[in-house]
Parts: structure tokens; sequence; C-alpha cells
């Protein structure tokens, strides 16, 4: 161990406890990324158990001019959580009480470490739950979602992490504490609140967070639409919207995925679709029927050869335990997978998946497709063997192919992922110099040392003026 | 030719040349706040630049107005939940203040209904933030930031709005009940607006569901939908959204304050003849841990009343985006500093 983190650690251990800050190898090895591919390296790990402990981990590191990085359950898939510049990885599992719920307010004040649908069941006896629900909501934090703006199916009628993220608690990378936004529905002066969600642990740390509640619809209603053809399915996304419709969740599986998860789960998926829509409507109970019928009539219009609507809680159940399962059913086919998230406009998600299948054909790949159809939010999944040689370059090729296909069509990096390390140099693909020097300056203004989570979201070379690299056998 | 690119530059580049850049709209949010300065005019580009229906989004030049808007989308059976009080009032004005319509209830606040931005900025670039998709995690979230902003980080010039359908049937209903139990009567209403003896509610979706809601809160019938105060001196008091009925009780105390506050929000609107009221109203405000925001009249009143939030972050944010104050300066209260910085 370098003397610098022996002290660095024994620091942080006599602010925090023995058992709190740790560099055994395998931490270092465990904590050295997230569930995205790029490896990082660690100095030290600490688990805080209250806020104060944060504050205190955030000033060590700036004492000791090291960089930090928030983590909770490390279920991000761009590299947002991967240490880079030999960091103090800040775990905020430990940090996981629901602090105070609000039935008549509906809001519930809780520490990062929350589990996203932990917080859902502790609400559940009130009619009340918590929107945003990524498909990692078993294991995910709420801390985490926040950092990455997380969406979920729902968000499609509901919105995403930021529509229901009242105030946080944050530690400012200078060891400073702040309220960002306020459950008064005004604060004045900038929105930093808004500034903070997604901004992937580059603006500081979040200690608690106030977040909204929904109350639960009265009726919801789940139909599964099967189609011949991705085209029809395609159509029927755009049609059931253009009828006035916005769907709790509108959720596409393709046949490949279709097939794996009936296999895997058996919730009566027909096994020779080429597509299928699930689509969950939800409100007052006319209203309600009266959508069921309507998007009834835009499937079969567009050629559905069935349209089955859950009889029960137990069938609807069912049917979302097939879409939730799809990452599962997945590891029976091959033992790795790579899971891409983009966003298009929705009127043009056919043209690109056809893209996307054209780019898997061309290296080479299986490819299998499972997303939130109703906000264009693609979800391209490639699925190989790591031990096969020279595989991995070919499902970055094949990833970067992707990208640029979304963002011909009009779209963007990512939906809900975020852009960590993964589509850091991507940004100059949906961003001007100009764009990505008004971003740096808003990161720097949060945090002009620059040590909070460094080198993720902004490429180099982001701030104008800023030097990049000087040119092999130039005069200086 | 993209024109309203070109008309976008032209504002880019005048603020750049500019010593102080006033943003102007209508004028209908011209009190909103800090006092507005005077210097050199700049108005964004109006008019409707792309409108894809099947994508429930819309493209407008910041200048647009509300009601320009709302009429283009009602063509398609769709809408905007602005809600400005006024629907003259610009788009871009209306973000720029960041006052929420009086359907926050259900739609939730203002911003949310932006993905897109473009501004011009202090040096008189035309800056991007957000992204055309309703769906979007690519990078800073610029939008958020800029609304609410009254201009002082850049000229809106351009922006992106995220629709919805209209609801199929619209019904506004009062009732003597307690706003607290209509609430809890009604699934998800749009608006629960109380002035203290009567609760008027909005309640939006399919005829049978609306009907079958506005029994179960023995709603009356309105013919018009409720109108917020009106007077010369106005403003909207900030609370803890439990604190919204014993505030209004408090307003209903105090004599020459007209007030109708949203329940399940926190947001109550005052007006006022004189002056001083709005002063009282305001001390009210402020004893019960809220805060009350200017918004028309009162030149004797400070914008906001208390000190910001979170000051040195918001004033690093300022600076970082306008160095020597002169994106209208005096509407929040950063550019002073910055000013004499750059003066001296």
């Amino acid at each position: 161990m370098i003397s610098e983190d022996r002290v660095l650690l024994d620091d942080l251990r006599a602010a925090l406890g023995t058992e709190r800050a740790r560099a055994e190898p395998l931490e270092l090895t465990l904590y050295g990324r997230d569930a995205g591919v790029e490896m990082g390296e660690a100095a030290v790990v600490c688990f805080p158990a209250t806020a104060e402990h944060v504050a205190d981990a955030v000033r060590i590191a700036a004492r000791h001019d090291r960089p930090f990085v928030a983590r909770g359950s490390g279920t991000g898939l761009a590299g947002g959580a991967t240490p880079v510049g030999r960091p103090v990885v800040i775990v905020t599992t430990h940090l996981n009480r629901v602090l105070e719920i609000d039935a008549a307010q509906r809001v519930a004040w809780v520490e990062p470490g929350v589990l996203n649908l932990d917080l859902s069941r502790e609400v559940r006896h009130l009619g009340l739950h918590y929107a945003p629900d990524p498909s990692s909501q078993q294991a995910c934090t709420i801390g985490g979602n926040v950092a990455t703006n997380a969406g979920g199916p729902h968000c499609l009628a509901y919105g995403v992490t930021a529509a229901h993220v009242l105030a946080i608690d944050v530690v400012l990378a200078d060891g400073s504490i702040a309220r960002l936004g306020g459950i008064e529905p005004d604060q004045p002066g900038y929105d930093l609140r808004g500034c903070f969600v997604g901004s992937e642990g580059t603006m500081g740390i979040a200690t608690r967070i106030a977040v909204r509640l929904t109350p639960n619809p009265p009726t919801v209603r789940t139909l599964l639409l099967d189609f011949m053809s991705i085209e029809d399915a395609g159509a029927t996304v755009s049609g059931v919207i253009a009828a006035g419709i916005v769907p709790a969740a509108l959720e596409m599986m393709d046949a490949a995925i279709t097939r794996a998860v009936e296999d895997f789960v058996g919730a009566g998926y027909p096994r020779d679709a080429a597509a299928v829509l699930l689509v969950e409507l939800d409100g007052l109970e006319d209203g309600v029927a009266a959508q069921v019928e309507a998007v009834r009539s835009v499937a079969l219009e567009h050629n559905a050869r069935t349209v089955r609507v859950a009889a029960d809680e137990a069938e609807r159940a069912l049917l979302w335990k097939g879409r939730k399962s799809a990452f599962g059913a997945i590891a029976r086919i091959a033992p790795d997978y790579y899971l891409h998230d983009a966003v298009v406009p929705r009127t043009r998600l056919v043209e690109v998946l056809r893209k996307v299948y054209a780019i898997a054909a061309e290296q080479r790949l299986t490819m299998m497709n499972v997303f939130h159809a109703g906000d264009g939010n693609l979800h391209p999944l490639i699925v190989f063997d790591s031990r096969e040689p020279g595989i991995w370059k070919r499902v970055h090729e094949a990833g970067d192919a992707i990208l640029r296909a979304c963002v011909d069509a009009g779209g963007v990096l990512s939906g809900e992922h975020g852009i960590g390390l993964e589509k850091r140099d991507s940004m100059p693909l949906v961003f001007e110099p100009q764009d990505l020097d008004a971003q740096a300056r808003l990161r720097d203004a949060f945090d002009p040392s620059g040590r909070a989570n460094p080198e993720k979201i902004l490429p180099q070379g982001s701030r104008c003026g800023e030097l990049v690299s000087v040119p092999e056998g130039a005069w200086i | 030719m993209d024109l309203t690119l070109a008309a976008e530059a032209a504002v880019a580049a005048s603020v750049g040349r500019a010593d102080v850049v006033v943003p102007v709209g209508s004028g209908t949010h011209t009190e909103v706040g800090g006092p507005a300065p005077t210097g050199t005019e700049v108005r964004a580009p109006s008019g409707i630049i792309t409108y894809d229906p099947a994508e429930l989004t819309v493209t407008v030049g910041a200048g647009t107005t509300v009601g320009e808007l709302a009429e283009v989308l009602a063509a398609k059976g769709q809408e905007c939940a602005l809600d400005p009080r006024d629907p003259r009032a610009t788009i871009g004005g209306t973000l720029a203040c960041g006052l929420s319509g009086s359907r926050r209830l259900r739609y939730g606040p203002l911003r949310d209904r932006v993905l897109e931005v473009r501004f011009a900025n202090a040096a008189g670039d035309l800056v991007r933030g957000g992204g055309p998709t309703v769906k979007n995690v690519t990078g800073y979230d610029m939008p958020r930031l800029l609304v609410g902003s009254f201009g002082t980080l850049g000229v809106l010039t351009r922006v992106i709005l995220r629709c919805q359908p209209k609801a199929i049937h619209a019904f506004w209903g009062s009732t003597d009940q307690h706003p607290d139990s209509v609430r809890a009567r009604c699934f998800r209403p749009s608006s629960v607006l109380w002035d203290g003896a009567r609760s008027s509610v909005l309640l939006e979706g399919h005829p049978k569901d609306v009907d079958v809601q506005a029994r179960a809160a023995n709603l009356e019938p309105l013919d018009a939908p409720p109108v917020l105060p009106g007077g010369p001196h106005r403003g909207r008091a900030s609370v803890l959204p439990n604190q919204t009925e014993a505030l209004g009780t408090a307003f209903a105390a105090l004599e020459g304050v007209r007030w109708v506050a949203e329940s399940g929000v926190g947001t109550i609107h005052v007006a006022c003849d004189d002056e001083r009221d709005l002063r009282v109203a305001r001390e009210a405000t402020e004893a019960s841990g809220g805060w009350l925001l200017r918004e028309a009249g009162a030149p004797g009143l400070d914008g906001f009343g208390i000190a910001l939030p979170n000051a040195a972050l918001m004033a690093r944010v300022k600076a970082a985006f306008d160095p020597t104050g002169k994106l209208a300066p005096g509407r929040l209260p950063f550019s002073v500093a910055l000013r004499e910085a750059a003066s001296s």
C-alpha cells in the first residue's frame, strides 16, 4: 500500500470508525467498477452511516487532495460510479433509512441508500407509491436514481426521477452542506435541485432526499398485443399516442427476447410473434375502459394477431414478470450481455430498429430488444460470450454504430442510464463546443476543485480555451 | 434556410454587444421578482418551428405567445400546461420567470414541461441544452436551470416543450367542504382552489369518471372557472403544502388582502389595492415559514423579501454564465457585485 493511501485510510478510520473505511484488495476490486464494463481503481472504500460521516469523508478527501466518488448499489451501466484517479469511494448503502413519511403531503424523506422498491413497499399500506421504477428497482438506490435521473416503464405517464425529487440535502465537494430545493412549491433563485438531479455524482453527494409519493390508481389494466411485424407494432405505438392516449407504460419486446422470456418464465407470451407490446392503462374506471377499447382498435387496425387483457391481478403480475425477467432470461443464452440505452423520436423507432438489426448482422452479434417504446427509449441488448477472441471489439463497434444511428435519427445518447464514462467521449455527437462549455461552467460552479467524480459526463476539452494536448513537434 | 435560426443569431449578436441586456416579451411578467433594468432590449423570435403531434413535442421561438401556441395545439387535441395568468405572455417570459400554473396539483411545476432550450449567452453565442426527446439524461439539465432564472444566465431564443392530449372533458365545480376533504374524495384533481369559504375544483378526464367524482365530492357546477385575485399589487406566497389552509386563514383576517390558495400545492395568490397590505401579507407568509414573491406592482417591496438560499453557490453559477453581470441585472440579486468588479 502506498504510504499516502495509508495516511488517508487512517484519517478516514479515525473519523468514521475502523470498520467503515477499508482498503483490502478484495474490496478495492469489488468497488473498482459498477455494472458497466470499465474497470477503475479505488484508493480507499468507505461506508458512512450518517450524513456527518459523508461530510467527514469528503473533507478528508479534500485535505488529501483526492477525488471522491459516490456509489449506491453499483447497478449503474455507464461507469458513473467507476473510480477514476484513485479516489475515495463513498458507498451509501449503509445510509438506508426511510426517515419520514408524510402521507398527507405525499412526501417521503429518505437516505440515499434506500432501495427504490423498498420505498414503494413501505408506503403501499397508505395507497401510495414511488413512481420511477427502473428495471433494477429491487437493487438500485434512490441516491443512484437521483444521480442518473433514472426512469423506468412507468415514467411514460409519470415522468422521470427529476419530476419526483423535491429537495436534496447534499455535501458539496468542499465539504460544506446545502439543502437544494424544498417541500414548498417554489424557492427563490436558480433551480439547483434540478441541476443536481442527473449530475452523476459530479456536483456532490446526496445525504437526504425528499421525494414525491404518488397515489395508486384505482383502476389498472394491462394488455399484451402480439404482432407479426415490428412495423405493425411500431405503428401501433404511434397510433396509440395519436389517439390521445398516454399509457402508464408502453413496452416493446422483439421476437428474440419474447422467445427467451417465454422459455424462462412461461408468462404465455406468443413464441412466434415478431414483436409484442405490453400496454398498461391506469386511472378511473370509465376512462380506463374507454382507453382499453381504443388501444384494442388501434392494434387491430395495425394487424395485431391477439389482444390479451389481463383478467386479474395474478395475470397482470405474470405479464410484467415476463418483461422484468428479460435479463434473467438472456443469461440462459450466453454468459455476457451489453445493454445499450438511447432515445429516438418515437415515430422513428422502427426505422432505427431496422438499422440496429443491420449493425448486429454486420458484426455477427446476437441482438435482442426490450425497451420503453412509448417514449422512444431503445435498449438494444447484445448477447455474447466474452471468451470468444476479438468479441469485445465487435461489441464496442456495434455500440458506437447504434449510438450514431440514434443520433442521426434526431435522438440523444441516453434516456435513463446516464453518460458516465461509457458515453462521455460521444457527447460531441450531440453537443457543440459552446454547449459543452456551458455544461462545464455549471459543473465547475458546483465544484471548483473538480474532485467530485472527475472524468465523468464531459469529455476532455469541454471548456472553451481548455488546452487539450500540445501537438507533437509543436514549438512552444 | 432556417429563418428562426437567423433571427436567433441576431438576438445573440445583440446580446453579445450590449452592456446591459434586457430580455423583453409581452411585458406581462416585467414586475415579477426583482425590478427590470434599463438597457438594450432584446426580443426572441416568435412562431411555431416544428410540431409533430405523434411525438407530443413542439418547437417554438421563445417569443411565441402562450395563447398562440395553445391554438395550434388545440387544433390537434393537445395542450401544453404552461397556464400563465395572461395568455398574451410569451413562452420565453413565462419560463424565465418560472411561475407555475394553477393546474400544478396534477401536472407538476412549469419546469417539467421543458425538454430543450436554446439561449443567447453573455458572450453572444447560441447555446443549446437538454434534448428533443421526451426522455433524456444526456448531460446536465440546462432547461431546469434556465426556467426561473429571469434571463440572468442567458436569453431564451427557442424551446422544445412537452405536450399532452387535452382531456376529453373538463369540469369546474365548487363546494363548501374543506379542500383537504375534497382532495381525499377525488383521484388526481387538476386543481383545488380555496378562498376560505369555498373549494373550487377542476376535474379532467372521461365524462363518466368526472361525473362520479363530482358527485362523490358534492360539487356544484360553476359557470366559469374561478378568477385569481386581481389588483395593482400582487404576490405569490409559497409555504409547505400543509400550511396552506392556516396561512389562508391568517390572510382572511387581514383587511385589504384578497387571496386564493392552491390546496395541496402550497401556493397562495394574493392581491391588494394598497402596497402596504401586500407587505403585511408577506410578513404573515414569512411568519408561517414561507416567502412571498412580488408578482406585480408594489414598487416599494423587494422582489423576494428573503435572502436567497445557497446564495454563494448561486452567485458562482451566475458568475460562470455572466461574468460581468450584464444579463438582466437586478432581476435576481447577483449582478451588483459582478458589475462592480467588472467596472473597477
